[in-house]
């Protein structure tokens, strides 16, 4: 499989199904790359792998796709494959990543039904821009019956938050769309603040929709509690020690990274927000501290 | 053979047996868990058979030395053990072994002591064969059995117990039975800290080694004066220097007869370490090394030929310094580097043979950056670490740790070495390093501890006071313009000089712990013991 073709499948899976989180839709594209790769041995195989994650992650340059390969190439090559003959190993690798797949699509619904309980009857919430896992929250918690109302930040440069506000309204909750700015002065009428997450990094913080840190901040100046939702194929190898720490190619869009030469002049999509604002975190694997992401990243990747 | 002395074989027996009971459990105490019940017995076998043809020269004086001792020994046992052993072997006695004349001996001597064991190894030899007392034996020794494992004694350690005169005497015992000396304390201690050793430069205990030393090796006596006088200094300098001085004792041990290497090697080091522990404490990094070396030496199999053995451990040892120290300096060195970016202004405190290597490397690798090397009394380790930096060619400022808050705001990330870190994720440094991360905190710049995995410790503690090292105060007398101030210190009854060697950071003041096993947050630390356990 060429990687022109692993790029349009790609593009095609996010394109029929636009719930799907860039990071499934990578691993599937990944899985079917792995099912028509051709190569002789197994480092081949391994290499033909990394090659193709490296060029999802140009694609989409989000820190999920990035996270979400490396541990689906973990994952299969976990049986540490003694078996002489490589089409067998292959085969043992495909069953392997189906697994994977199957795991981690049904992660959003488990993270729902944790994070659900914890939004009492008349709760005010306020979260950031769009993230499907609060989206399936939110949906469970509608679905249960609880009346409460929802902020959602604008999010600019690109407004995703009216996105959000409109997939809200389709679920008759009643939400609202505020300025990026008013996140201060809003503070004080929320009862908790639920956002989601791109990647979620070694020192238990976040990697989010620039924004997520300042309403972290403001949120820990009003004691309100801040909690992420997010699965645990985000799970990352990075420590960013501050917001200069981030990689440059996570923090800005793909193409951007390859046209433009002077990056102080651009945008960046993303923030880090350190463990020490954050509550707790909501994940596939339960609801965890900061401090115990390390614990499960130890187990995931060690 | 206690039939074959002709002497009053019965009465030793019934006057000795009670001894037997408390010289044991004496004996696990001060010993500790190092030695079993065998080794102990083949102890008392070896000097058995060293002494046996002495054993005419000793007549009845012996037998009374150790009636008194039993007297003596009684008192200081927790209460606890006494009533059972007292309770027990009263059936059997029949003679009166406890004298009420207790006649107060300070300490026991060396021929007591081998007496004492001869008799033991005697009684035992004894109540094996004889059936009569076979039963009424077992049934004295389960009771004395059943309180030690009902009630796991919880031992502190030693060297933070000074102010107890109970444990000073136990120490004196242990260190007299191994003949290490004792080294005295030195000058008023302030007393928060009077739960702590202080000793003086000037007085190494190397001075009361006899010479030749027969029970310490030379190398170690050699390790143990370069302590006391700080001329090894350094968690890693320590550590490699300890594991070369074992590798001399093990080339240079040779195997009693009927003596197994595994066990008997294990013993020998027993007063070594205790020897080198009085001349500086141990250091968490020592102490893990010498567990690695105990474990390895206790599992040599008893069929392997002496040489066999011998070049095993070497290896062994090798091994060690290879993958714990120089590789994994080489790991995080890698890590750190990738947190270093050009135009990075980094701070250092002291010198830790690690963090200097870190930035040494970083420099080779192109990185552009700056170092401010922070100092302070009275070692001033800083200008070792900056004479190290310059010379490789790197940018450096030298300051006093008095200047930290009008230096940190220019500061971009610090970097700190570490002695151990702890269980609770506490990290344990040269004192002034948790003032550092304060102040860095307070600026909200990046504190990344750079420790390797040998040194992370199980023991838990919340603050520097507990458990601490205090230095030579007359280190801090100063000379300066023909005075030397605090000259006469000790002579003013209300003056007390504290110098203090390790504090104590806690995790929320540390960004990053970098490791050989990867970057970690501090609150890492339990998980990587947890899986270092595990791999073992």
């Amino acid at each position: 499989m060429e990687e022109a073709e692993l790029v349009e499948y790609f593009r095609a899976q996010i394109r029929e199904d636009p719930d799907v989180a860039s990071a499934v839709a990578a691993i599937r594209s990944l899985l079917e790359f792995l099912k028509r790769d051709q190569s002789e041995t197994i480092l081949g195989l391994r290499e033909n792998m990394t090659k193709a994650i490296h060029r999802l992650e140009e694609t989409d340059s989000s820190v999920a796709v990035s996270s979400g390969g490396e541990l689906f190439l973990r994952f299969i090559s976990l049986t540490s494959l003694e078996h002489p003959d490589l089409s067998q190993c292959k085969n043992v690798m495909i069953e392997r990543g189906e697994l994977f797949l199957k795991k981690i699509s049904l992660s959003r619904g488990k993270v729902g039904k944790l994070c659900h309980t914890f939004i009492k009857d008349g709760a005010k919430i306020l979260t950031h821009s769009s993230s499907r896992v609060v989206l399936k929250v939110l949906e469970n918690a509608a679905a249960d019956n609880k009346r409460f109302t929802v902020y959602v930040t604008e999010s600019q440069p690109d407004s995703a938050g009216k996105r959000m506000a409109q997939k809200l309204g389709k679920l008759n909750i009643p939400v609202t769309v505020v300025l990026d700015a008013v996140v201060g002065y809003i503070m004080e009428k929320v009862d908790l603040v639920i956002v989601g997450a791109e990647g979620v990094v070694e020192s238990g913080g976040v990697i989010n929709k620039i924004g997520t840190y300042q309403m972290a901040v403001c949120s820990k100046a009003h004691n309100k509690p801040f909690y992420v939702v997010a699965e645990s194929f985000k799970f990352v190898r990075l420590y960013p020690l501050n917001q200069q720490d981030v990689p440059d190619r996570f923090k800005y869009k793909a193409d951007i990274l390859k046209t433009v030469k002077d990056l102080n002049q651009e945008h960046p999509m993303i923030d880090y927000t350190p463990p020490s604002l954050i509550t707790l975190l909501f994940t596939d694997l339960g609801v965890l501290t900061p401090s115990a992401v390390s614990d499960e990243l130890i187990k995931l990747y060690l | 053979m206690a039939d074959s002395d002709g002497r009053q074989v019965d009465s030793i027996n019934h006057s000795t047996e009670e001894d037997v009971k408390l010289q044991e459990v004496v004996q696990a105490k001060c010993e500790g868990k190092e030695l079993t019940k065998e080794e102990k017995q083949r102890l008392r076998k070896e000097k058995k058979q060293h002494k046996k043809n002495k054993k005419d020269d000793r007549g009845p004086p012996e037998k009374e030395k150790e009636k008194e001792k039993a007297s003596v020994l009684a008192p200081s046992k927790p209460a606890t053990q006494s009533p059972a052993h007292k309770a027990a072997p009263v059936p059997v006695n029949a003679s009166a072994s406890e004298s009420p004349v207790a006649a107060e001996k300070p300490a026991k001597s060396k021929a007591e002591q081998r007496a004492e064991r001869r008799a033991r190894q005697d009684t035992e030899r004894a109540s094996k064969q004889g059936k009569k007392e076979g039963g009424q034996q077992s049934a004295s020794s389960k009771p004395k059995a059943t309180p030690n494992e009902l009630q796991p004694v919880k031992r502190l350690p030693e060297h933070i117990q000074v102010d107890d005169p109970a444990a000073l005497k136990k120490l004196a015992k242990k260190l007299e039975r191994q003949q290490v000396p004792l080294r005295s304390d030195y000058g008023y201690k302030v007393s928060l800290f009077s739960h702590l050793h202080q000793y003086s430069r000037k007085n190494p205990p190397t001075q009361q080694i006899s010479i030749p030393a027969t029970v310490i090796h030379p190398s170690i006596v050699r390790l143990g004066l370069q302590y006391s006088q700080g001329i090894i200094a350094g968690s890693n300098a320590r550590s490699v220097a300890l594991l070369h001085a074992f590798k001399q004792v093990i080339q240079d041990y040779s195997t009693p007869p009927n003596e197994e290497l595994s066990r008997d090697l294990v013993n020998k080091l027993s007063p070594y370490i205790s020897f080198l522990s009085q001349c500086r404490p141990l250091s968490a990094s020592m102490g893990n090394a010498i567990k690695h070396i105990k474990k390895e030496i206790s599992n040599i199999p008893s069929q392997c030929k002496e040489e066999e053995a011998k070049r095993r451990l070497q290896e062994c040892i090798d091994s060690y310094i290879n993958e714990k120290i120089i590789l994994a300096s080489e790991a995080i060195s890698k890590y750190a580097i990738e947190k270093i970016s050009d135009g990075d202004v980094i701070l250092v405190y002291g010198c830790s043979s690690l963090v200097n290597h870190i930035l040494c490397e970083a420099f080779e690798k192109q990185r552009k950056f700056r170092v401010i090397v922070v100092d302070s009394r009275p070692r001033l380790e800083g200008r070792e670490a900056l004479r190290r930096l310059v010379k490789k060619g790197i940018r450096c400022t030298y300051v006093l740790i008095s200047a930290l808050s009008y230096i940190l705001p220019e500061v971009s990330k610090v970097f700190l070495g570490a002695h151990a870190l702890l269980a609770n994720g506490y990290v344990m440094s040269r004192v002034g390093t948790s003032q550092i991360a304060l102040v860095a905190k307070a600026y909200n710049v990046p504190v990344l501890v750079c420790c390797e995995t040998y040194k992370f410790c199980e023991r838990v503690q919340t603050d520097s006071f507990v458990s601490n090292e205090l230095d030579d105060p007359d280190d801090l007398i100063v000379t300066r313009n023909g005075k030397t101030h605090l000259e006469n210190w000790q002579t003013v009854k209300s003056l007390g000089l504290l110098n203090l060697v390790y504090d104590v950071t806690p995790p929320d003041f540390v960004d990053l712990v970098i490791t050989d096993l990867g970057m970690i947050p501090c609150t890492s630390v339990p998980v990587v013991l947890r899986v270092k356990n595990v791999d073992q």
